[in-house]
């Protein structure tokens, strides 16, 4: 089960109706959720990337089960467009050699979509709406490492980190995003 | 607001007239295959970009001319075509979308045999698939009939005709044959040449070199011709002595590739003895109907696709490459896209899988790739 902040039941519909149903649906959500879009039309998997990418949001991935495809598409945010201000950082070269160390804790804020369809193998998922009350579960002893899709959504994670304590934390840039090693999918679904 | 059959645009193409297309599928698709035409001018604009209204391109469209709007399947179409019609703009939509125009047959009439019959091609504009019936004493035979048989079935009855022999040039890659559908259908004979169809799961006739098939009283000759290339078991027909119908071995402006049914390699010394020993042996008076075109300009004035062989051997660059090893690069290396699951359509045209229409026509999207130039 992919976790989602709304689900659009376009089952049924034809083209154009996914999308002006999606469209008008994304309107009313906040920045940096996630929809799934369910469909039995199958040319929305094209038209929903090929939308998202002229409107700017993100098309994160799909799965298909039976004849219904479950689409999940991320509404573009302010995040990632702000500035990043926490200076301790490393580009993707740097992080997959920090991976080998033992107390690397690799943290990933994206969204659960995000994360379902494409990560990197060991890290752990938590997204950025979460992190204040799941920090307490994390080590302070560990190298944290953070990364989201682009390094804006990681920036905020890692300033929330160090203000409550942590020492040893740094954020990926750009992170996902360009990421080109391993990738995990623990859904099985298509990933963009 | 007209809707406007794929009958209609396929006649305008022919006739070269004018014609002003907004696509509004989107850019991937557009890019992939669109409705081609001399003077066919396109507008490419996704229907997701035109919600909020057309501002945006008003300057690129004409206020004097109907146009023409075309998508996928025809819902997002109409919808742009009820925006365009309340700006006051003359307007129609494509019925059906490219999912119509795809599976639109123009039957153009060949020639009279000169043993009495008639000789038909059916241009398929969309997907560049040629077809043939040919008609004599009450009888008629098909020759690669695509999945629209319906379309064959129809025209013969019209004629009061019987359709008695539908043959295949070889096992197609980049469409679905209607042949054995027909054959079910009409109690014709399948005629499949054996070496493409070890795998079939049907019953079907062995059709080798030196084969002869009669239709109608007036027996018209259809003799085959053994020439592997495109596939191993590729076959020509040379009806009433005078048609060459040379399958996807040869085509107006390219030649056939070997690819599609197993190695080039393997497969290339066939071919160019096919093209430069067994056709060169022939008439340069015979005139070649191929199972393919791939560019409009293919097309003759009436919508046919035809050139005398003789003509071919002078301006087919395909025809006319003295080096081997030039011609082995050409028709190995540089090979062109594969077809939209064309692994899936030769299953298909074996018999081993029947996926349902809706799956058949996405199995067909996308141009025709059997040539290389």
């Amino acid at each position: 089960m992919i976790q989602s902040d709304n689900v659009l039941d376009a089952k049924g519909l034809a083209c154009p109706m996914p999308i002006v149903k999606t469209r008008k649906m994304m309107k009313e959500m906040e920045d940096g959720q996630v929809l799934e879009v369910q469909s039995t039309d199958s040319g929305t998997t094209a038209d929903l990337q090929a939308w998202a990418e002229s409107v700017g949001h993100q098309y994160v991935g799909n799965v298909k089960e039976a004849d219904v495809w479950s689409h999940f598409v991320r509404k573009a945010g302010q995040e990632d467009q702000s500035q990043k201000e926490y200076p301790v950082t490393v580009d993707n070269n740097e992080l997959l050699a920090q991976l080998q160390h033992p107390d690397t804790v690799l943290v990933d804020v994206r969204e659960e979509a995000e994360y379902a369809f494409a990560h990197i193998p060991g890290a752990l998922s938590i997204p950025l709406g979460q992190l204040d009350e799941r920090m307490a579960d994390l080590s302070k002893d560990k190298k944290f490492f953070v990364v989201c899709r682009t390094g804006n959504r990681s920036d905020m994670a890692c300033r929330k980190l160090v203000a409550k304590g942590f020492e040893n934390v740094t954020n990926v840039i750009p992170g996902m995003s360009k990421w080109n090693g391993e990738i995990e999918n623990t859904v099985g679904g298509m990933n963009k | 607001m007209r809707i406007i059959q794929s009958s209609e645009v396929a006649k305008r193409v022919i006739a070269k007239e004018s014609l002003f297309i907004l696509d509004v599928r989107n850019e991937t698709a557009f890019e992939d295959w669109k409705i081609e035409g001399e003077q066919v001018r396109h507008l490419n604009v996704p229907y997701f970009d035109l919600l909020d209204g057309i501002e945006e391109i008003e300057d690129q469209l004409p206020k004097d001319e109907e146009i023409l709007v075309v998508c996928a399947k025809e819902g997002s179409s109409v919808m742009v075509a009820e925006i365009l019609e309340e700006e006051g703009y003359s307007v129609g939509y494509l019925s059906g979308g490219m999912k119509a125009w795809s599976e639109y047959l123009e039957p153009v009439k060949i020639a009279d045999l000169k043993s009495g019959g008639e000789l038909y091609q059916f241009v398929r504009l969309g997907k560049g698939c040629l077809s043939y019936m040919v008609i004599s004493g009450g009888e008629a035979a098909i020759i690669d009939a695509t999945r629209m048989t319906d379309v064959f079935m129809d025209f013969a009855t019209e004629r009061g005709v019987k359709i008695t022999n539908v043959l295949d040039t070889h096992l197609h890659a980049d469409h679905i044959s209607g042949g054995r559908q027909i054959a079910l259908a009409t109690g014709a004979t399948y005629w499949l040449p054996p070496k493409d169809a070890v795998e079939v799961i049907f019953e079907y006739a062995a059709l080798e070199g030196d084969t002869s098939i009669q239709i109608g009283d007036t027996k018209i000759d259809i003799q085959a011709l053994y020439s592997p290339g495109h596939t191993i078991g590729s076959t020509s027909f040379i009806v009433d002595d005078s048609y060459l119908m040379t399958g996807d071995i040869l085509f107006i402006d390219s030649i056939g590739r070997p690819d599609l049914a197993g190695l080039a390699e393997d497969w290339v010394g066939d071919l160019r003895e096919s093209l430069y020993s067994r056709y060169k042996e022939l008439s340069g008076e015979l005139t070649v109907l191929p199972a393919h075109f791939m560019i409009i300009d293919e097309l003759n004035e009436d919508g046919s696709v035809s050139e005398k062989l003789g003509v071919l051997y002078k301006q087919n660059h395909g025809l006319n490459i003295e080096d081997e090893k030039e011609f082995r690069e050409l028709v190995t290396g540089n090979l062109p896209p594969q077809p939209n699951a064309y692994q899936e359509i030769r299953q298909m045209n074996m018999g081993k899988i029947q996926p349902d229409e809706e799956t058949q026509r996405e199995m067909e999207i996308g141009p025709n790739r059997c040539a290389v130039r």
